[in-house]
């Protein structure tokens, strides 16, 4: 059972082209998340998903079946709005019976699924309220509800937490995880947040520009970014992205000194990379054995770790993440090492080289 | 009531009345003043008779001179109050006049006459409703019938257009396609036609379908009316989108989320609307006067119209059915002026 598939999926605005040809496929009961920063595509290409945008070039399939052309009514869709888009004019429970009622579901039935649905998002007190009359929470509890009763083949979140306050948004995304875990079912997720990202999906897709930079489960991009867009994209504080070059013999070169121990062979010799390493796998070290000597800029002491902003000589900025607590302070130079099993190299058109992914001649 | 007692009696500060509350309320008063005194005028002279109205100077309440019936009188005889020789006041009936003198007769004694000089009496007035004002014209000249009428092509057009001019507001601010702008300047564009200039097409059309003296000839041309198009379309521009695209999600057909979706939320340009299409239609005059020339089918205008002749106008009666056509029109405003003002706001729409 194929959940939906994109056939190098396009969308053009009059001469603006906003998704530039996307292959996907995702597997039933999966839930992925399409990520990216604003304008990349993401929405659009959801809606494209639902139905609700046109597609210009290119096929969507849903359970094999080809739906590229036809309306968002007839897809069996449920989508969550940014704006939850509940009916004002309708009760709690109107709105979550509107669809089934649509569908021509018997009304024992329909009041059957509502209450159980509520049960379930905690909604059973609220049935008779309007949505106005509902905290923020709450009325996006609705909303997901209002997808979940009708059962359908895939769900489309675009953005659901986003008007969420941080405490509730990290509280609703554990409860979209737990529910997800219980009625299984295919979702597609769009978020800008790839902490959201990063801790419901089973796999994402990072979008830039209207093209997928990579897909791959949570851990892998991070583990194993493909090119600078995802290593950037991906963790936070961004991973350290500094400039470097490879000598003759081979060996890394990262401001002038050559990185023993660090993956050889990866470019041809003088060809300018770009080295990158998390602000985790740089470690405060002995001045002798140091990479790198950084000039501290700022200090973040958040209790059980601390991030140390600041820059090595050649303007190099580096974050580096150190456990617990320290007392390095502002001022203070901090000799670092770089983990040697951690280190990314990107070339000059920022593709991840990787001594398993050979250089390209 | 205390609410209403308390709006009446509100002032500035607590304590004494500051110059601005004398100033505001002589203000208010006279916003008053200026709108309701004719129409109260127009009421209170509606009770009065004909011989009232024509009275100078004019009385405020309708006032009619005293009658009384007097034992060997078969008339009712009009009542005076004469200054006597003696310098006392007597109540009597006038029996005639002749010249400068008056012949009188004293209700409580029948059987004596007395002469008394006419400038010494003045007539005994009392306040009495002209009831017959009303009562006459409802029965004489079928005023129930226009009445009928009216409301008939009132209530009738009124939904017509709600729906019809719903219909293309839904079509121009939901649906996206060619020549929507031209469709919509087309519209618009038929605001600067007057009604007087398309009189005559219209009627010859309305005569070759044959509706002439029906009420649809009144009801089927102004049906749908561009000032509503464009109020409906403005308001529905403001539903969210995200709206109109769950209820797609949500197996919503066309018609579903036009008549459970957009209608229930354009329920205030809906009122406003329908508060405009009735003052249209109940106060229409110049196209019910072209078509409707049987008095069966006549609405209320054309038949206040009646009362209006080239050579006498019969007030007492047009007053009385003015105030008959006013009260439909001030209960429905009444009822829906809660709606006139959030609608007009939220509208932009005067």
């Amino acid at each position: 059972m194929a959940g939906l598939e994109l056939k190098a999926v396009r969308k053009d605005f009059g001469p603006v082209s906003v998704i530039k040809g996307v292959d996907l496929s995702i597997a039933d009961g999966e839930l992925v998340v399409f990520v990216g920063p604003s304008g990349c595509g993401k929405s659009t290409l959801l809606r494209m998903i639902a139905g609700l945008e046109t597609v210009s070039d290119g096929a969507i399939r849903i359970e094999g079946a080809d739906v590229t052309h036809m309306p968002a009514s007839d897809r069996g869709l449920a989508m969550v709005f940014q704006s939850y888009a509940l009916y004002p004019h309708m009760s709690v429970y109107a709105n979550m019976a509107f669809a089934l009622e649509n569908m021509g579901v018997a009304k024992p039935e329909i009041a059957k699924r509502v209450q159980r649905a509520a049960a379930m998002l905690r909604l059973t007190d609220y049935l008779d309220r309007k949505p106005g009359a509902l905290s923020g929470g709450q009325r996006q509890r609705v909303a997901i509800g209002r997808a979940i009763v009708r059962d359908p083949k895939i769900f489309l979140f675009d953005e659901p937490l986003s008007n969420l306050d941080a405490e509730l948004r990290v509280a609703t995304r554990k409860e979209l995880a737990a529910l997800h875990a219980e009625i299984g079912g295919t979702m597609i997720y769009v978020t800008h947040d790839q902490v959201e990202a990063m801790t419901l999906a089973d796999r994402i897709v990072v979008l830039n520009g209207g093209r997928i930079e990579q897909v791959g489960a949570p851990l892998d991009l991070y583990n194993r970014p493909d090119n600078l867009f995802v290593a950037g994209f991906i963790g936070s504080p961004r991973m350290n992205l500094l400039p470097a070059t490879m000598d003759a013999s081979g060996a890394l070169l990262l401001a002038g000194r050559a990185l023993a121990g660090a993956p050889r062979g990866l470019a041809p010799a003088g060809e300018r990379l770009t080295l990158g390493v998390r602000p985790e796998h740089v470690e405060a070290c002995a001045e002798a054995e140091a990479d790198l000597v950084a000039q501290v800029d700022l200090v973040e002491r958040l209790g059980g770790e601390t991030f140390v902003y600041g820059a090595a000589p050649g303007d190099l900025a580096l974050t580096i993440r150190l456990d617990g607590q320290t007392a390095v302070a502002r001022r203070e130079s901090l000799p670092v090492r770089f983990s040697r099993s951690h280190l990314h190299v990107f070339d000059q058109t920022g593709q991840a080289r990787r001594p398993d992914i050979p250089a390209r001649s | 009531m205390t609410g209403i007692l308390r709006l009446l009696t509100a002032r500035r500060g607590a304590g004494r009345l500051h110059w601005t509350d004398w100033a505001t309320y002589a203000y208010l008063g006279l916003a008053v003043l200026l709108m309701f005194g004719p129409v109260l005028w127009l009421v209170l002279s509606s009770f009065k008779t004909p011989a009232a109205l024509l009275e100078f100077p004019p009385s405020f309440l309708p006032m009619t001179q005293k009658e009384v019936r007097v034992e060997g009188y078969p008339q009712p005889l009009p009542l005076f109050s004469v200054t006597m020789e003696d310098g006392s006041t007597r109540e009597l009936a006038q029996v005639r006049r002749v010249g400068l003198i008056a012949q009188m007769v004293d209700p409580k004694a029948p059987g004596t006459t007395v002469r008394v000089a006419a400038d010494k009496r003045q007539p005994v007035r009392e306040m009495a409703f002209a009831v017959s004002n009303y009562t006459e014209p409802l029965a004489k000249y079928d005023f129930l019938r226009f009445l009928e009428n009216s409301l008939f092509v009132t209530l009738i057009a009124t939904a017509i257009t709600l729906v019809i001019n719903s219909m293309a507001a839904y079509a121009l601010s939901i649906y996206e396609f060619k020549g929507k702008t031209l469709a919509m300047l087309a519209v618009i564009g038929t605001l600067m036609i007057p009604i007087t200039i398309v009189l005559v097409p219209v009627y010859l059309v309305v005569t070759e379908m044959g509706l002439v003296n029906s009420l649809w000839a009144v009801i089927l041309p102004g049906a749908a009316t561009p000032t509503g198009v464009f109020l409906l379309r403005q308001y529905m521009l403001t539903i969210p989108r995200d709206l109109i695209e769950a209820a797609r999600m949500d197996k919503a057909s066309e018609w579903r989320i036009y008549a459970r979706i957009v209608m229930p939320l354009s329920a205030p340009a809906l009122a406003v609307l329908t508060i405009f299409s009735i003052m249209w239609r109940w106060n229409d005059f110049l196209w019910p006067l072209a078509v409707l020339t049987k008095s069966e089918v006549q609405t209320l205008q054309i038949g206040l119209n009646a009362f209006q002749g080239e050579l006498q106008t019969q007030w007492h009666y047009l007053l009385a059915m003015t105030v008959v056509t006013l009260t439909p029109v001030a209960i429905v405003f009444a009822f829906l002026q809660r709606f006139i003002a959030t609608g007009i706001a939220n509208t932009g729409m005067k």
